[in-house]
């Protein structure tokens, strides 16, 4: 089994656990917003921060910027910080701009960062402010997507838990998909449902501003994303119930996940087969061209999203690879339970980060792939050690059947490459 | 507030990380909340370090700001200085942590950490990347330069010595530092002048004490280096080489200018390589007058209107930094042009100037790459902000007479690529090059395809002048057939300016039939 029982083994908790804190090489939640705005046609993103965030956007979105994104910063000056009352009305000005120049915006997000939340900037009053200004052309939300509140992907949790309260009310039976996945996932998971024969199924978020989905207690939901513990008690919150279940990664991962649907809604076994066996097989099919090559290869996931637990679990389960190392930046043992029952006895599960520490750690293993974010990729390539980029995992469409292959080759590429190149 | 999209600099504590980075041996602990290591990645996967950038952050979240962040940043400090043991530590704080006022300065000056500790200032609310990497290094060059340290005696027991210079300026994730140490160390070299330090990139601390055994410095990168050659002169009495090798022209002048300092006389024989040659070969004739809008940071820029200009027979039709700290140089380049310097930071400002000035070439950053590809504009990259491929794996400095080789190639090949794509969309409706007719070198489909296509050009040439006709037809002093039929002649891209000039022109001059003639008489009259 993999064991990092050096001479100093780190500390593990009760419950097999390791938690760690110190220097945390991860993105903070603005980051969540590259993909919310493309998910979200209709929405625009405005951070109030500095400098920083908005050199952190622009490094994270890359090309995308120069396509007139619909997301911005609105920079704090050294004017803004003397008075908070001229802060408001500076905001009141920014984005009264921004929305005469995009009439075709029709939900606007406030994006708290760690300057306007340590100035105390109350972005909820003035969302509120704007809201009864703007409405009902433009709805005015506010969350936080700051550093010192979220890790990377909890942006994207912070946004939908702000949405949760605004859905309209309804007491239709209905299944909700929650978290955003790229189009075509979402259809095909939509449709393999709809074929189940569950009647109605809406998303979390929708396409459009106008058309987020009404909840009610008649409203089941499943978690597409393992990151999303604020909208999940949100839902709760709206009486929605939560359908238990591993997360649809890979054949058996989308399996449970479908499975868990089927039951809520009395479907029956028979018909569970029926209407999964083909895409099953297919995803088997495709995964089986990369089973010889991962097979018994040691993988480190460092934290990143929180994706690593599901993902470990189907490297190990569908593809036998051997988990050196899982780190999460955040475990949410309710959401995660299934997950990490699933993973191999043993499995060392860490939370949080103290990177020189955590990086030790990698050297010592010398796994064979190492998971990790784009700051520490490069350097871990020069000591030797193959690396696969975290952030592609978020980016690119990887759950479901049709995506089992397209995932197991994200992580078969780099080490194939590795065994290629001759140079 | 400014609302923002892009942003040509980042904060200045990456600016500080520039010159940590480009240092060896120097730690830099960084005040900041989770999140701000995104900065890591500007070195490790725009410039492909591979090593990480020597930041220690003490990454605080909520949960620690109703403690002692005070307390978390010295165990920070603390741990850096074991695991890495620095030869001196940089301390500061990003925009965040500059609002919580912990003081990393002072925090730092009370651990007694065995290794020089330099407080950084940088305001985070009015300053920005560049500002914050000059600033880095003049507190670096002032904390560890050795005030007691002089250049050599000029004669020794072996004779005399050579001139000593230090060159300053460069630093990571600069636009083409790497080539253009390369490139000035050799001019250097081939002059007979030793180099006595490259700071802040490559060197150490402890490099830095010997910055007073130079016999003058070269600022190469004023952007970063002015500020710390300005202590020097004053601190050393060395001189400073102010003119910045970028052009042909430019690099003779810096050459005089270091043989100046260096009290040596410059070299009859030196080779300035192939830049000259091939701007005054007949096929560089029609870069003649092409309109260029030049963009970038003030040194780059105003360095590239010269080039431009003076070089390659460029019209500059507008001029334009986004650090306002050298807007001053600008506004006077600017004004031996004759355009209007556009200093700003706002790239929608930028676009407009563009838009406006009608260029047909571009030079800018990725922005006003971009920008460029949106208007259709050749362009060609001459400063940062770049993207990765400006950081290439090719020798391919800016800097001296191989600088000048560059900036030639690079320049010209997108105007090169221009007039290639007007020629092919130009000669679309010949049979040649219609959609219609399969690539000619592939011998089978000509032999069938020839008949019909001829036909089918006939038929669209046709179609074009038909598809004028009706409009112009219809107005009062409209056009006869037969200028029209010549007015289908002329390239499409100008033809619409044609007509609108000849319209004019018979307007203004009473003409009610426009004929062949009227077109010759308006072209005539407009050409003056």
């Amino acid at each position: 089994m993999p064991s990092s029982a050096g001479c100093d083994a780190p500390p593990v908790g009760a419950d097999g656990i390791l938690r760690e804190r110190g220097q945390r090489e991860v993105f903070c939640g603005l980051t969540g917003i590259i993909w919310l705005h493309r998910k979200i046609q209709d929405a625009f993103f405005l951070v109030v921060g500095s400098r920083t965030c908005a050199h952190l956007l622009q490094s994270a979105a890359g090309v995308m910027v120069f396509a007139e994104p619909r997301f911005g910063t609105a920079i704090i000056e050294e004017k803004d910080l003397a008075g908070l009352a001229d802060a408001n009305e500076e905001l009141d000005r920014v984005v009264t701009r921004l929305l005469a120049r995009r009439p075709d915006i029709r939900m606007l997000f406030l994006v708290g960062s760690c300057p306007s939340e340590v100035i105390k900037l109350d972005l909820s009053r003035a969302a509120q402010r704007l809201n009864s200004r703007f409405a009902p052309n433009c709805h005015v939300l506010n969350y936080s997507g700051s550093g010192i509140e979220t890790t990377f992907t909890q942006g994207e949790d912070a946004c939908l838990a702000a949405l949760v309260p605004e859905l309209a009310f309804t007491d239709a039976k209905q299944l909700m998909i929650v978290g955003s996945l790229p189009d075509i996932v979402e259809d095909q998971l939509t449709r393999l449902l709809t074929d189940l024969g569950i009647p109605t199924i809406v998303s979390l978020p929708a396409r459009r501003a106008g058309a987020m989905p009404a909840i009610g207690p008649n409203t089941k939901y499943l978690l597409a994303q393992p990151f999303l513990a604020d909208t999940g008690a949100a839902l709760d919150k709206r009486g929605a119930v939560h359908l238990p279940s591993l997360f649809p990664f890979g054949a058996e991962g989308t399996t449970a996940w479908l499975h868990a649907a089927a039951q809520a809604f009395g479907i029956s076994e028979e018909r569970f087969a029926q209407v999964t066996a083909a895409p099953r097989e297919r995803a088997r099919k495709g995964l089986a061209l990369y089973r010889d090559r991962l097979q018994g290869k040691r993988i480190f996931f460092m934290p990143d999203s929180q994706l690593e637990v599901p993902l470990a679990r189907f490297l190990a389960g569908e593809l036998g690879m051997e988990l050196v190392e899982v780190g999460t930046p955040y475990l949410h043992k309710g959401h995660l339970i299934d997950e990490i029952a699933a993973l191999p006895p043993g499995t060392l599960v860490s939370e949080g980060q103290d990177v020189e520490k955590q990086l030790d750690r990698v050297r010592a293993a010398r796994p064979d792939l190492t998971v990790c974010g784009l700051g520490l990729a490069n350097p871990l390539e020069k000591e030797g050690l193959s690396t696969k980029w975290a952030i592609e995992l978020v980016f690119s469409p990887i759950h479901g059947y049709d995506q089992a292959g397209d995932l197991a080759e994200l992580f078969a590429r780099p080490l194939h490459r590795r065994d290629l190149l001759r140079v | 507030m400014q609302l923002t999209v892009w942003t040509y600099e980042g904060p200045p504590h990456v600016g500080a990380m520039r010159v940590a980075t480009g240092m060896k041996q120097l730690h830099y602990v960084l005040h900041a909340p989770q999140g701000d290591t995104y900065a890591d990645l500007l070195f490790t996967m725009i410039e492909r370090r591979d090593h990480r950038p020597p930041v220690t952050y003490t990454t605080f979240q909520a949960r620690d700001l109703g403690k002692d962040t005070a307390e978390l940043f010295q165990k920070s400090a603390r741990d850096a200085f074991e695991r890495f043991r620095p030869q001196a530590i940089i301390v500061g704080a990003s925009c965040t942590a500059e609002l919580i006022q912990d003081d990393p300065a002072g925090l730092a000056e009370t651990m007694g950490l065995p290794c020089p500790v330099i407080p950084l200032e940088l305001p985070s609310y009015s300053r920005k990347e560049n500002w914050g990497a000059s600033e880095t290094f003049y507190q670096i060059v002032r904390a560890l330069a050795d005030k007691e340290r002089r250049p050599p005696p000029a004669v020794g027991e072996a004779g005399p010595r050579r001139p000593l210079a230090n060159i300053l300026g460069p630093t990571a994730l600069g636009f083409r530092h790497r080539d253009d140490v390369v490139e000035i160390s050799r001019l250097l070299e081939s002059l007979g002048i030793s180099v006595n330090l490259v700071a802040p990139l490559g060197a150490t601390p402890a490099d830095l004490a010997r910055l007073g055994e130079a016999d003058f410095n070269i600022c190469l990168y004023p952007e970063i280096a002015a500020q710390a050659c300005g202590w020097l002169e004053r601190t050393f009495r060395q001189k400073t080489v102010k003119t910045v090798p970028i052009g042909l022209n430019a690099t003779r002048e810096f050459v005089a200018e270091v043989c100046a300092a260096a009290g040596i006389i410059p070299p009859a024989d030196l080779d300035m390589g192939r830049m000259g040659w091939w701007s005054r070969s007949i096929d560089s004739t029609y870069l003649t007058g092409k309109r260029v809008f030049i963009f970038g940071d003030g040194t780059h820029a105003v360095a590239a209107a010269r080039v431009a200009s003076e070089e390659l027979g460029f019209k500059v039709v507008g001029l334009g930094c986004y650090n306002r700290e050298f807007a001053r140089e600008v506004r006077a380049a600017a004004e031996v042009y004759g355009v209007e310097p556009l200093i700003t930071d706002d790239y929608l400002a930028v676009e407009e100037a563009i838009e406006a000035a009608a260029p047909e070439l571009v030079l800018g950053t990725q922005m006003e790459r971009h920008i460029a590809k949106r208007l259709r504009l050749p362009c060609a990259v001459i400063s940062a902000p770049v993207h990765v491929q400006d950081f290439p794996a090719r020798h391919s400095p800016q800097m001296g007479f191989e600088g000048a080789n560059v900036l030639f190639d690079t320049w010209v090949h997108p105007l090169v690529m221009g007039l290639e794509e007007h020629l092919l969309t130009m000669f679309r409706e010949d049979f040649e090059f219609s959609d219609a007719a399969g690539p000619s070198h592939l011998g089978h489909a000509s032999a069938g395809a020839h008949a019909p296509v001829p036909a089918a050009a006939e038929q669209a040439a046709a179609a074009v002048a038909l598809a004028d006709a009706p409009t112009e037809a219809a107005e009062p002093g409209g056009w006869t057939a037969e200028a029209l039929a010549e007015l289908g002649k002329i390239p499409f891209f100008v033809r619409g300016k044609a007509r609108r000039n000849t319209e004019r022109y018979a307007a203004e001059h009473g003409v009610a039939t426009i004929t062949r003639e009227t077109l010759y008489e308006a072209k005539a009259h407009y050409a003056r």
